[in-house]
């Protein structure tokens, strides 16, 4: 079983810590992972993604071309990565921040308010956990436990207060993502 | 801080880099340019706690003559750079195979000519395997295809510069550097009966002095004996082929790629099996010296050969000249920074076999 | 019998193909008998560099090797870090130093190699057949510059050791000559201090030489150290531009 997400928004969304924790939770479950990131000359703003592929077996193509998933966290980042789209793909849509029409009809939209929610929880910047934290819950391609692990085996001393609330995040993804199927 | 036998997520750039450190290197000089500055980022704290020498050099130049000079003292170095970088760095190796210096080159190819893009290219292929320096010289390029091929190979590299006195390169490409993947770092063993350094610079204590240099212009037949004995070591280094071949034995598709884009002609290649295409992949991983016999043997077989680089269509000089059959072989390239996806060059399989 | 005069260990028997009148074989024969004397020999590595010193490895009685044009302190900068107790210099010209490779002389200074750099300064570009070089007075004629250097478009003569001196990781600098006995000698003091500051761990210290082209100056050999004496010192000012080995803890 082999699961593909790219994960888009822009710089300064957390978007490619959100990819590598999805790997890192795919490794504590024996997975084989890889990551590609965007990379520019721009820190912050810009477009920002990160494709993810989950798998049992090696990996042949880390570059994902016709994603069966896609997490927009912003316009910049969805309409980038409208198009390519696997046919009947699922796009997890951040709809407090994207208020646009989706174009592809045969797309599968699940809108959440994720900054929204995230706010609520306490700290919009926890969105990109909440997104994650989604995408397992509806493609199980990872579980729950694993991504609350690997995201705090990435919070550095610095950020260690930020755990819980970034725990949360997972779990009420989790929680709506769980729901769709 | 030991990361080997553990299981870790790292990126393509660090991995290299720790991979040399394992294969004992003890020298780093480098130079900021993107898509490989995690290398020089993360020698810049790593080669001192392993108790070796980094610097950020002034320039690139001046950053592969540093390597020239800790080869002289017999330790092993290491520099890498990215495409408009390697170019500059050209002096330093057309000079360090006329000295007969081991040292290993990164080069994490970007898009170009000139500044090009920062995206992962395939287009130093001509500049990596055919010369790139000026001089009649030749020089082992290493192209892995996955993080952990890459550990692997820069361990190769140090054991091909040491063994033939000659500098190396790993030619990879800005995706493999910035891409994430699982790996363990191997115990480091060379594979290879080492030769004694007993060239190396290091005060002529108990011993005649020596001298270590590329101007041999004292009289006509001087160089014209040097390059005869190089020739020769070129010759043995030609017998180091690395490849990898995948459902190509009775691949009726023979596709043909490096690096990066071997690992993803290989997911294509799934693509087609699947609904019943035969095809099968050939991959080099040493492009320098290049497995002609193999490809010729398969070329001959399959009743299509495609080509796929991320250039437009270099290494497929290579690949006619060992299939000997131009129409056989077609070519699919990106020149501009975007990577083929599996999906394209599945689409371009189907097209072949119509 | 007391010998008064023999050749330094440190140099070869080879005889050297340098013109006559040159100062290269005065100053090889200087480093060689300051590598003697201070008891270096078999732990000193030098480096030459391209220009007419290339084939330096033939006369001197030690490892030495021959670097890229002007990239001798990048290699002495590996070849010290790696071998800090070796002795390391370099030994280069003006096209070598103060043009090809001016990138790299400024930045071993500036990290303060703890390097010794001999610098000759014959203000032309010997091997090549006499062209201008960054330190060709004004007005000199060069097979580049046939009616003479014309500062205008080719710039004004290049003080290195003046460039040099505003580096804080430089220690000792000092310009000095080869044209007569009592400069000889001096020229020996500054290059043998340029050594033991090394051998201090001192940091970077850098002797540039004037020095003798009468072939390519189109001069007789005495007339060359004329030429010295009235017009290139006239611009490059003789004696210490910088030394700061006093108030340098070694390092």
């Amino acid at each position: 079983m082999e699961n593909n997400v790219i994960i888009c928004g822009s710089g300064g969304q957390g978007i490619l810590l959100a990819g590598t924790v999805l790997c890192r939770a795919g490794l504590l479950e024996d997975k084989f992972v890889t990551w590609l990131p965007s990379y520019g000359a721009e820190k912050r703003g810009g477009l920002s993604y990160c494709a993810v592929v989950i798998s049992d077996k090696p990996i042949a193509s880390p570059v994902i071309g016709r994603p069966e998933v896609i997490i927009a966290l912003d316009n910049i980042g969805f309409d980038n990565y409208e198009n390519v789209l696997a046919d009947k793909g699922l796009v997890i849509l951040n709809s407090s921040l994207i208020k646009r029409e989706v174009k592809r009809k045969d797309a599968v939209v699940l809108g959440i308010e994720i900054t929204e929610i995230a706010r609520e929880l306490g700290n919009a910047r926890i969105a990109n956990m909440l997104a994650i934290g989604v995408y397992a819950g509806i493609s199980k391609s990872v579980k729950l436990e694993s991504i609350i692990a690997a995201m705090e085996g990435v919070a550095s001393e610095k950020y260690k207060e930020l755990v819980a609330v970034n725990k949360k995040a997972i779990e009420k993804g989790y929680e709506l993502g769980k729901k769709e199927k | 801080m030991n990361k080997t036998g553990k299981k870790i997520f790292i990126n393509g750039n660090e991995a290299i880099a720790e991979a040399a450190i394992i294969a004992g290197c003890r020298f780093y000089a480098g130079y900021p340019i993107t898509p490989q500055n995690q290398i020089p980022e993360y020698m810049s704290w790593r080669m001192p706690e392993a108790g070796g020498v980094f610097i950020q050099a002034e320039s690139e130049l001046a950053a592969i003559n540093m390597v020239f000079g800790a080869s002289l003292t017999g330790t092993r170095a290491m520099t890498s750079s990215s495409s408009p970088g390697i170019s500059l760095k050209q002096e330093g190796i057309s000079y360090m195979a006329g000295c007969e210096l081991p040292g290993v080159i990164v080069n994490m190819q970007r898009g170009g000519p000139g500044l090009g893009n920062i995206q992962g290219s395939q287009a130093d292929y001509f500049q990596a395997t055919k010369g790139g320096g000026h001089g009649d010289y030749r020089m082992p390029v290493l192209a892995p295809s996955t993080i952990p091929e890459a550990i692997e190979h820069v361990m190769t590299a140090f054991d091909l510069a040491d063994m033939y006195r000659t500098p190396v390169m790993l030619l990879s490409d800005g995706i493999l550097g910035q891409m994430m993947e699982a790996v363990e770092f191997p115990v480091y063993k060379s594979k290879k009966k080492l030769p004694e350094k007993d060239w190396i610079l290091d005060g002529a204590k108990n011993r005649k002095p020596r001298s270590v240099f590329s101007l041999m212009m004292q009289n006509p037949t001087i160089l014209e004996k040097h390059n005869y004995k190089l020739a020769e070591k070129y010759k043995k280094m030609e017998t180091e082929v690395i490849h990898e071949t995948y459902l190509a034995e009775d691949a009726e598709i023979l596709v043909c790629a490096y690096g990066i884009m071997g690992r993803i002609c290989r997911g294509a290649i799934d693509m087609a099996r699947k609904e019943g295409v035969k095809a099968g992949l050939f991959r080099p991983v040493t492009v320098w010296p290049f497995a002609s016999e193999v490809v010729s043997k398969l070329g001959k077989k399959a009743k299509k050969v495609l080509v796929v680089e991320l250039n437009l269509g270099q290494m497929v000089e290579d690949i006619r000249l060992a299939v000997e059959d131009n129409k056989k072989i077609s070519f699919f390239g990106k020149p501009g920074g975007a990577v083929a996806t599996k999906e394209e060059i599945f689409a371009k399989i189907k097209e072949l076999i119509k | 019998m007391k010998a008064v005069y023999t050749k330094p260990i440190s140099l070869t028997e080879t005889a050297n193909s340098y013109c006559p009148g040159c100062g290269h074989g005065l100053v090889h024969r200087l480093v060689a008998e300051v590598i003697d004397e201070l008891g270096v020999r078999e732990r000193t590595i030098g480096i030459a560099p391209v220009g007419c010193a290339v084939f330096a490895y033939d006369y001197f009685n030690f490892d030495v090797t021959e670097a890229p044009h002007g990239r001798p302190p990048a290699v002495a900068t590996a070849i010290k870090r790696c071998l800090p107790d070796r002795i390391v210099f370099t030994y280069q010209g003006d096209g070598d130093l103060a043009s090809i490779g001016t990138n790299e002389i400024i930045h071993a200074a500036n990290r303060g190699e703890n390097i010794t750099v001999i610098f000759i300064n014959n203000a032309v570009y010997g091997m090549t057949g006499g062209q201008m070089a960054p330190t060709t007075l004004e007005g000199m004629k060069t097979t580049t510059t046939t009616k003479g250097r014309d500062v205008k478009v080719a710039g004004h003569p290049l003080r290195v050791s003046e460039l040099l001196s505003s580096i804080e990781g430089a220690v000792y600098i000092e310009r000095v000559t080869v044209i007569d006995p009592a400069n000889v000698i001096k020229a020996k003091k500054a290059i043998k201090k340029a050594f033991q500051n090394q051998i201090d761990k001192k940091g970077f210290s850098f002797v540039e030489v004037l020095s003798p082209c009468p072939i390519n100056w189109g001069l007789k050999p005495l007339d060359a150290l004329k030429f010295i004496k009235e017009k290139m010192m006239e611009y490059f000012k003789l004696g210490v531009i910088k030394d700061s080995t006093n108030s340098k803890e070694s390092k």
